[in-house]
């Protein structure tokens, strides 16, 4: 049988989800990082992007996270995001209007406009949909 | 018929008041559902970071930050969490007089305290009381926000990064369950070691990008999740205290409203007695 490992993935509304997994794959403010049971006790942000994770006896979840902190220790990996939201509730059609939104907003800049806010919100509208488009592809 | 017609109005007066608090009642019962249910939800978060943080702050890390290091305390600082408005039992009064009691003991050991307020009913206290409230907030109402509190627990890191504060202390009523609510003061800065057995290994973690702005950041919303998990449970505990304190006001309504009514029956019933005999001694004068 393949080596598991604890994970805990919370959001300040819920808890997301808790069990134990085989692997996990994440959005690191550096990369993608691919995290296994034994894993090195690491500490690094995250950013807006997906949580792959695969579940003892290999069942696949995505959890769309808008950044946050990961640690890891070798018995326990922990996810603090600061908005999650389970692959399957993502709304595809909101994800779309606010890539638009964003994009708009970064076209016809004003004077009054927040570049690193229409940045971040695009960086989370594209996350959401490279997610939903995961979801598809299973 | 001497005092039937105040007796009925007193009557009447705290019939009015019974309806008024019994309203209330029912007003608290169900929201203390909703910030019950708020409190479930935020809990497994506020439980992931200090899982997290007790991790940290067991580690022999390269980069100590400086909430991880304990110095000599001159100085302290308390966040206090309280309600609003009044009518909910001694859970105010309970939580001050912990903090009274705690600032006794800071004093004898010529330690100053500060305070940042969150609350109407913290502010009215401190202001008596004495004590430098360094911050004060009014509170968030009944859905509290994490943007409500960052305020209060930026002005507190601040003086804790500066020197001006030794040591930060949270105060807030713990919701246990709907009839028991406890004051608890919590230490927040330095970070107290977890309670776990010391592990055997010197380890310190892979930072991804670097272990400053990583635990900077860590560290800051650690607090913040703290403190806001503070007012979500004290909200809680708001509702539960006011929903009990206006039950036995209710009750207490009833049973004054029952006694006095049984002395109006019984003034009235002497009045007729009285007039019976009055018209039956005239009787027997005339016959």
């Amino acid at each position: 049988m393949a080596m598991t490992v604890q994970l805990d993935v919370v959001s300040a509304e819920e808890k997301i989800f808790s069990g134990l997994v085989e692997s996990v794959q994440v959005t690191g403010s550096e990369g993608e990082l691919g995290i296994l049971p034994f894993h090195a006790p690491l500490l690094t942000t995250l950013k807006p992007g997906m949580v792959r994770i695969v579940k003892q006896f290999g069942e696949e979840h995505l959890i769309y996270v808008a950044g946050g902190v990961l640690e890891v220790q070798p018995d326990t990996i922990t996810v603090l995001a600061d908005v999650a939201v389970r692959g399957e509730d993502l709304d595809e059609q909101a994800a779309l209007d606010a890539q638009k939104r964003a994009e708009e907003a970064m076209q016809h800049a004003s004077a009054d406009f927040n570049y690193a806010e229409a940045a971040a919100q695009l960086a989370e509208a594209i996350a959401q949909l490279r997610v939903i488009q995961k979801m598809r592809k299973k | 018929m001497a005092g039937g017609k105040e007796i009925k109005s007193k009557i009447g007066s705290i019939n009015n008041t019974r309806k008024i608090t019994s309203a209330m009642e029912k007003v608290a019962v169900s929201k203390m559902r909703k910030a019950q249910d708020r409190v479930a939800a935020t809990r497994p978060y506020a439980e992931g970071m200090r899982k997290v943080i007790g991790n940290v702050a067991q580690g022999t890390l390269e980069y100590r930050h400086p909430y991880l290091a304990e110095r000599e305390i001159k100085r302290v600082g308390y966040i206090v969490i309280s309600t609003d408005r009044g009518l909910c039992g001694g859970l105010n009064t309970n939580e001050f007089k912990k903090v009274a009691a705690e600032l006794k003991g800071w004093k004898d050991k010529n330690v100053d305290a500060q305070f940042a307020v969150i609350g109407n009913k913290a502010t009215a206290f401190f202001k008596r009381f004495g004590g430098k409230v360094v911050a004060a907030q009014p509170g968030s109402g009944d859905v509290p926000r994490l943007a409500d509190v960052i305020g209060s627990v930026q002005v507190m890191l601040q003086a804790f990064n500066e020197g001006r504060i030794d040591r930060l202390f949270l105060v807030y009523n713990k919701f246990v369950n709907t009839m028991k609510q406890e004051p608890v003061i919590d230490q927040l800065l330095p970070l107290p070691k977890a309670d776990i057995a010391q592990k055997e290994h010197n380890w310190d973690y892979l930072y991804e990008p670097d272990p400053k702005p990583i635990l900077d950041m860590l560290l800051t919303r650690y607090i913040e999740s703290q403190v806001y998990q503070g007012v979500v449970e004290n909200s809680a505990s708001e509702q539960a205290a006011r929903m009990v304190a206006m039950k036995a006001a209710t009750d207490n309504a009833g049973n004054l409203m029952d006694d006095l009514k049984l002395v109006y029956n019984k003034a009235r019933q002497a009045a007729i007695t009285q007039e019976l005999s009055e018209i039956v001694a005239g009787a027997a004068a005339v016959g």
